[in-house]
């Protein structure tokens, strides 16, 4: 390629919601057939790039943009996606944008289906065409070749695993003729590491086919091994646009926070000593779907940080959740020696315990609501902390300025980015919102956190310093942590002992200096850890 | 500029409009005989007459269980208590009190069942509640006929047994509260001091709820149940107790709207009221999952306003009676408009 003229030039647009300047001055260009990978910290302006690109009527609404978007040489400035649509533009969401009930053919021809002629046409004109089902499935499956994966054309979209769901998303963009320019934001986040892998390899065959595509992913060994050119947005800011080679994970991460990553705390070699046995757990079952925990023994010792690892759907999630009673559950638990009831969340957060979900922003937050509820909530209703007597005692209400100083504290520790403790939850990106999260967690000072995937979805920078937090907490205020999550390298990281759990029971507990084909082994299944071998870098 | 347009998008420009629109008739009202400061003495009334019940809206919109269009089930509760105060002939501020003090159990009990039943259809809550209201309107319409009520003032003369539609309440606690401190200023001026003061006594004790630990988890349960009960909260705890808070307040709302009014309206009377508390505190600007004491103020205000002004301008201007007809546009009207821009915000 190297020499054709750009198919899309992206040249100096800003953009800024409210007065806070997300975008500043962003230039780009791609070229037919090449995969661009953008990165960035969360909050960095991929994803609002991208509605400009796509016409996004939230754009509009929140005042327009600064800069133009040249599609073959001219300016285009799109009112709504349909004129993105008919520009060549294809974009596959983070959140699936598929009709359940349908087929995959029906999906992915979904408003551009073939049509047969009946007789009523005569009469009634077009509108009485019928579909040409034959013709439709033959669309569809030419897309699912041009993706080269394995789809069953006649599968309904409710009874498909994910990854089937986002290859079906990226069919329907690609059976449109002219799509050119494919967008694709986060498409592995929801994926196994094989599914990922199947992904990136119709990626690379339709770059040969001559698709731009733009790659947006977390998953940084991801963009290195399947984008031509990267380009990092940092603050808004397009900080750097080069080609791969010769790049590593590890230099982006650099670019994406703007400071070099302090090397993984590494305390494999540490020796630590720990106090009795806080919790138990014997044969713990738990009934919560996709993730059911069948027979789990662990215990843990005060002061330590056990892991908990595993693939995705094998239960390591129902533990933290059947533990704290939000699914129903049973066996027995006990914390300091004293049994703890089960299906119970009130009775399991008044024995000592906290839970920080991996369910953000369905069970972490109240979204409508300002940072210091969020944060002051959970021990206002289990401790009756930040109340206040008024009327002589006889009746108690909210300590605001209690739970200002209490949010202002958490603000400065964890650096929450936020214009002030009053600002809704929902406002705040996805990386200081799991800080919040932490943050109501360690305002009820648990004797024992429950962490559920404490940094998915966020980026390095969110990272590094949430687990810097556990780390900070578990060593200076004796923190018990049980930490699940699906980053090996992360648990590695941090943990005393990791636990793999498969097919609802733990396979095993290794130290975190075991070899890593050792945690392979105890995963079931072919997985290859080459890919978070190069996440090492 | 700048400052108008965010005062505007703060206040809400339907508000600014019916604002603009209500003080139009104010100026318009002398022209067609209708004298000013009657009406400014109509409309508090009817605002301090009213207020209980859109009052009564806030807990079970905070607690997510939506507008509560059943609120005749806590008027009915208060209808009990103010015909078993007249049955036992309690007069003056003991009439008054009395009725409230027998309805309130009442309305407890009705409450704890109308919520154990929101609980059981969640999503639908405002549906359900409007054909609950419906049902217990009737059901009570057969009560009245044959509960053995027998004070003379109560029952059909004739017959000498079943309530009559209309009870007049001379005598017993009628104006006890408008006439309170009130304050005269000429023949048609009076300020209801005594039922405005109850009022306000009222939503200052619903401010401090909403901020008591337990107000805060209803708050919690109406914007994010998920989040409530992973905070060891019961949401159907917190939404129960909302819908009988609200049913309470309907039934001392009634009692407050009866001294005021000078008469027990029974049989199918009921019915529309809690239509009028929902288009007032929309207009507030009150949402279908947010509302607030401001809500309920501006709203009560101006929805009262609007309804006391519009049909005595009105029908001067015409020289006709067509006041029940636009009354019933223009609070019906209110309900479609201000839920219909709901949803579209909630989106």
């Amino acid at each position: 390629m190297g020499q054709q003229s750009p198919i899309l030039s992206i040249e100096h647009i800003s953009k800024e919601f409210y007065g806070n300047v997300v975008l500043h001055d962003v230039c780009f260009d791609l070229k037919a057939g090449e995969i661009l990978g953008l990165v960035g910290e969360n909050g960095a302006g991929k994803t609002t790039l991208m509605r400009i690109l796509f016409g996004m009527p939230v754009i509009a609404e929140t005042g327009g943009y600064k800069g133009k978007i040249i599609i073959d040489g001219k300016e285009v400035n799109f009112s709504n996606p349909f004129d993105a649509l008919d520009a060549g533009i294809g974009m596959v969401h983070q959140e699936f944008s598929l009709l359940p009930g349908f087929t995959t053919t029906e999906n992915i021809v979904l408003n551009r289906e073939s049509m047969k002629a009946t007789f009523l046409n005569d009469i009634f004109g077009d509108r009485m065409s019928v579909l040409d089902r034959p013709d439709m499935k033959k669309h569809a499956e030419a897309a699912i070749t041009k993706l080269g994966v394995k789809l069953d054309p006649d599968m309904l979209i409710s009874e498909m695993p994910v990854g089937h769901k986002q290859f079906t998303e990226i069919a329907r963009e690609i059976n449109r003729e002219q799509t050119r320019i494919l967008v694709l934001d986060e498409p592995t986040a929801v994926l196994t590491e094989s599914e990922a892998e199947v992904l990136l390899t119709a990626l690379r065959n339709l770059a040969k086919l001559g698709i731009a595509i733009i790659f947006i992913s977390h998953r940084l060994h991801e963009v290195v091994s399947v984008a031509d050119r990267i380009v990092v947005l940092r603050d808004g800011l397009a900080v750097k646009d080069t080609p791969v080679e010769g790049v590593s994970v590890r230099d982006i991460a650099s670019w994406m926070v703007g400071r070099s990553l302090s090397a993984d705390i590494k305390q494999a070699t540490e020796k630590r000593d720990f106090g009795p046995e806080i919790l138990s757990v014997e044969h713990l079952w738990v009934d919560m779907p996709g993730e059911t925990v069948r027979d789990i023994n662990f215990s843990v010792r005060k002061g330590e940080i056990l892991g908990f690892g595993g693939l995705a759907g094998q239960g390591k999630l129902g533990i933290p959740n059947g533990i704290m009673g939000l699914f129903p559950s049973g066996g027995k638990v006990r914390l300091n020696g004293k049994e703890v009831p089960l299906n119970e969340p009130r009775k399991a957060l008044e024995t000592g315990m906290a839970f920080v979900s991996e369910d953000r922003r369905g069970v972490g937050l109240l979204l409508d609501e300002s940072l210091r509820w969020n944060i002051a909530f959970t021990a206002m209703q289990i401790q009756g902390k930040y109340l206040k007597p008024i009327l002589g005692k006889l009746l108690t209400i909210r300590d605001e300025s209690a739970m200002k100083k209490l949010t202002e504290e958490y603000i400065e520790i964890l650096d929450i980015k936020c214009t002030s403790s009053s600002q809704k939850a929902k406002e705040l990106s996805g990386g200081n919102q799991q800080k919040i999260c932490l943050a109501k967690a360690f305002a009820v000072q648990p004797d024992l956190l429950f962490v559920s995937e404490p940094t998915r979805g966020i980026d390095v920078g969110a990272k590094k310093r949430v687990l810097d937090t556990l780390h900070k907490y578990n060593r200076e205020f004796g923190m018990t942590i049980v930490m699940i999550s699906s980053e090996l390298e992360e648990l590695r990281s941090i943990c005393d002992r990791i636990a793999i759990v498969d097919e609802g029971r733990v396979a095993g507990i290794l130290p975190p200096g075991a070899e890593m084909a050792e945690f392979g082994l105890l995963m079931s299944g072919e997985k290859t850890l080459a890919a978070q071998g190069a996440d090492r870098g | 500029m700048g400052k108008f347009k965010q005062f505007v998008t703060d206040f809400g420009l339907p508000r600014i409009i019916i604002f603009l629109f209500l003080v139009a008739l104010f100026i318009a009202a002398p022209f067609v005989g209708v004298r000013i400061d009657a009406s400014i003495s109509d409309v508090l009334n009817r605002f301090g007459q009213n207020m209980l019940f859109v009052l009564a809206m806030v807990p079970m919109i905070q607690s997510g269980c939506g507008l509560n269009f059943g609120l005749s089930i806590g008027i009915i509760a208060g209808l009990i208590g103010s015909t078993l105060s007249v049955q036992f002939g309690l007069l003056g501020f003991l009439g008054f009190f009395g009725a409230v003090g027998m309805a309130i159990p009442f309305a407890i009990v009705f409450g704890w069942f109308y919520g154990m039943l929101l609980n059981k259809v969640k999503g639908e809550e405002m549906t359900i509640a409007m054909y609950v209201g419906f049902a217990g309107v009737m059901f009570m319409c057969i009560m009245w006929l044959v509960l053995p009520y027998s004070a003379p003032t109560m029952v059909w003369g004739y017959a000498g047994k079943g309530l009559r539609t209309t009870i007049t309440i001379e005598g017993f606690y009628r104006q006890v509260l408008n006439e309170f401190m009130a304050i005269r200023i000429g023949n048609s001026f009076v300020f209801p001091t005594g039922m405005l003061l109850f009022c306000a006594f009222c939503a200052f004790l619903m401010w401090l709820f909403m901020r008591t630990k337990t107000g805060t988890a209803m708050t919690a349960v109406g914007s994010n149940p998920d989040y409530a009960r992973a905070s060891g909260i019961s949401s159907d705890r917190m939404r129960t107790v909302s819908v009988i808070i609200s049913t309470v307040l309907g039934a001392v709302g009634i009692v407050v709207f009866q001294q005021s009014y000078g008469f027990i309206q029974l049989y199918t009377a009921p019915l529309q009221m809690p239509f009028a508390a929902v288009a007032a505190i929309l207009i507030g600007g009150a949402s279908v999952n947010k509302a607030s004491m401001v809500n309920v103020l501006i709203g009560a205000f101006l929805f009262q306003g609007l309804l006391t002004m519009t049909p005595s301008v009105i029908n001067s201007a015409l020289k006709t009676d067509i006041s029940e007809v636009i009354r019933i546009i223009v609070s019906n009207g209110i309900i479609i408009y201000a839920l219909t821009r709901k949803m579209k915000v909630a989106k």
